[in-house]
């Protein structure tokens, strides 16, 4: 595979665990700083460390949230990480509510703060989880999710999850102590994961590989 | 429940993997690199790095090692070992690490915690314990890889190390370090018992019954090894086997 992969670059810190496992997977990073930059891309990244409030502002301020609202107009292929899974939807509660990118139509919410039999249970969720399909959607398996079984586990970090309005765009659900969290979203060619892949052993790979074969 | 985790511990001085008998005498195993590689085939869910000269030496030499890792290895990476500022926080973080793990420099100015929680997140964040028992029985926090004492007990130590925004705690008995009998029970259930993040068991894994009892017993949420997985006297695929088998809950791969 050789590939060139577009990340877009809003100023957000650790990105050498991602851009080596793109590598790793045979893909070239290249950063985008600019809108051309973005525009150009065959498949465009969006990663996201750190608060969804913050992130925003850092979108509006290098120009990203335009660059990446109309890049994903293209029907190219777009992947959020993560809190950039969570930029995707229209708002978060993350301190206070602060827009999103609205490209997948739904509400960035705080974890449930307990188990499903009313235990207390912390937050952020932190570790593996398995995936499944939501009861909802019932397919499973195409794009992102090639190859990748039902109950496979990804490595999650995270405090809020997304909540599309749209059940069809919620393609996968992970379990949190009985709880179930968004995991991945689509809409068309727009991808959210909020899993790590790039943490995921060979699971997290295939999901990179699936992405960059779009 | 959240999946046990199987961690691999390295503890690295200079540029070598290295193993010792009560975090001491040390030995040369290899190069960190290969056997991080490895394990990451052998299916494990975390790695551990520990520099464990770094307090000695005033600084963490790890970042080189990391930045290689995280080219082949793609698992969540704990780094520890002369961590004394948000700064060193961030270059290890930089270098491709999830967490970082604080032990000395915390012990003397508590106040790291809370600043590298805050700038950070919890998760970020793991608290290392190297535990010593006293002659009453409790339990005494040492620093600078077991060398020194901090006059803190290890309990409390915990439960303000949470307070002040430790996401984990890594508790290593020195007592049982490199001796392959089993984890201290009683230290475990003590700290997991007194804090609600999770706690990692280190120091003395020999068998398997060791695994069980630290999660049975212990209310271990991850184990970490090393001396048994360096040495070879078990895989690790055949340890997430046998846990399975045992009725543990670890990841199916």
């Amino acid at each position: 595979m050789s590939h060139t992969i577009t990340i877009a670059d809003y100023g957000v810190g650790n990105l050498y665990s991602v851009r080596s496992a793109l590598e790793h997977c045979g893909a070239t990073p290249i950063m985008a700083k600019t809108y051309d930059e973005v525009l150009a891309a065959d498949r465009l990244l969006l990663p996201g460390v750190g608060a969804f409030g913050d992130s925003m502002k850092g979108m509006h301020r290098t120009g990203m949230f335009d660059a990446v609202r109309d890049f994903a107009a293209k029907d190219r292929p777009l992947l959020g990480i993560c809190l950039g899974m969570q930029m995707l939807l229209s708002d978060s509660v993350e301190f206070g509510l602060n827009a999103g990118l609205d490209l997948i139509p739904g509400h960035v919410q705080l974890i449930p703060e307990t188990s499903k039999s009313g235990t207390p249970h912390r937050i952020p969720h932190v570790g593996w989880a398995p995936i499944f399909s939501p009861p909802e959607n019932a397919g499973w398996g195409t794009d992102l999710l090639k190859g990748i079984s039902q109950q496979t586990a990804f490595y999650f970090v995270h405090s809020y999850h997304s909540v599309p309005d749209q059940p069809s765009h919620l393609i996968a659900s992970c379990d949190y102590d009985g709880q179930s969290l968004g995991a991945v979203v689509q809409n068309g060619s727009i991808f959210g994961c909020q899993f790590h892949p790039e943490k995921s052993a060979s699971a997290g790979l295939t999901v990179i590989k699936n992405f960059l074969n779009l | 429940m959240a999946f046990l985790r199987i961690v691999a511990r390295l503890d690295v001085k200079g540029a070598n993997l290295i193993k010792g008998v009560h975090l001491e005498g040390l030995r040369v195993i290899g190069d960190p690199n290969e056997y991080a590689k490895k394990y990451y085939a052998d299916g494990v869910d975390e790695i551990i790095y520990m520099d464990t000269v770094a307090s000695l030496y005033g600084r963490n030499n790890l970042t080189d090692v990391v930045r290689r890792t995280v080219h082949d290895v793609f698992v969540p990476i704990t780094v520890g070992g002369g961590i004394r500022s948000v700064e060193d926080a961030q270059e290890i973080l930089r270098s491709g690490a999830d967490k970082v793990a604080i032990n000395t420099a915390a012990t003397s100015n508590p106040q790291l915690l809370s600043d590298v929680a805050q700038r950070f997140g919890a998760q970020c964040l793991v608290l290392s314990i190297e535990a010593k028992q006293q002659n009453d029985g409790s339990w005494e926090a040492f620093c600078d890889n077991g060398r020194e004492r901090t006059g803190l007990d290890v309990i409390e130590w915990a439960k303000r190390g949470t307070e002040l925004g430790a996401g984990e705690i890594l508790l290593t008995s020195i007592d049982r370090e490199g001796t392959r009998k089993g984890f201290d029970l009683e230290l475990l259930k003590a700290v997991s018992e007194s804090v609600s993040v999770p706690v990692i068991a280190s120091g003395g894994m020999g068998s398997m019954d060791h695994f069980a009892q630290a999660v049975h017993q212990g209310g271990a949420d991850a184990v970490a090894m090393a001396d048994i997985i360096h040495y070879d006297r078990m895989q690790l695929s055949e340890i997430r086997t046998s846990a399975t088998d045992m009725n543990l809950n670890v990841r199916i791969l």
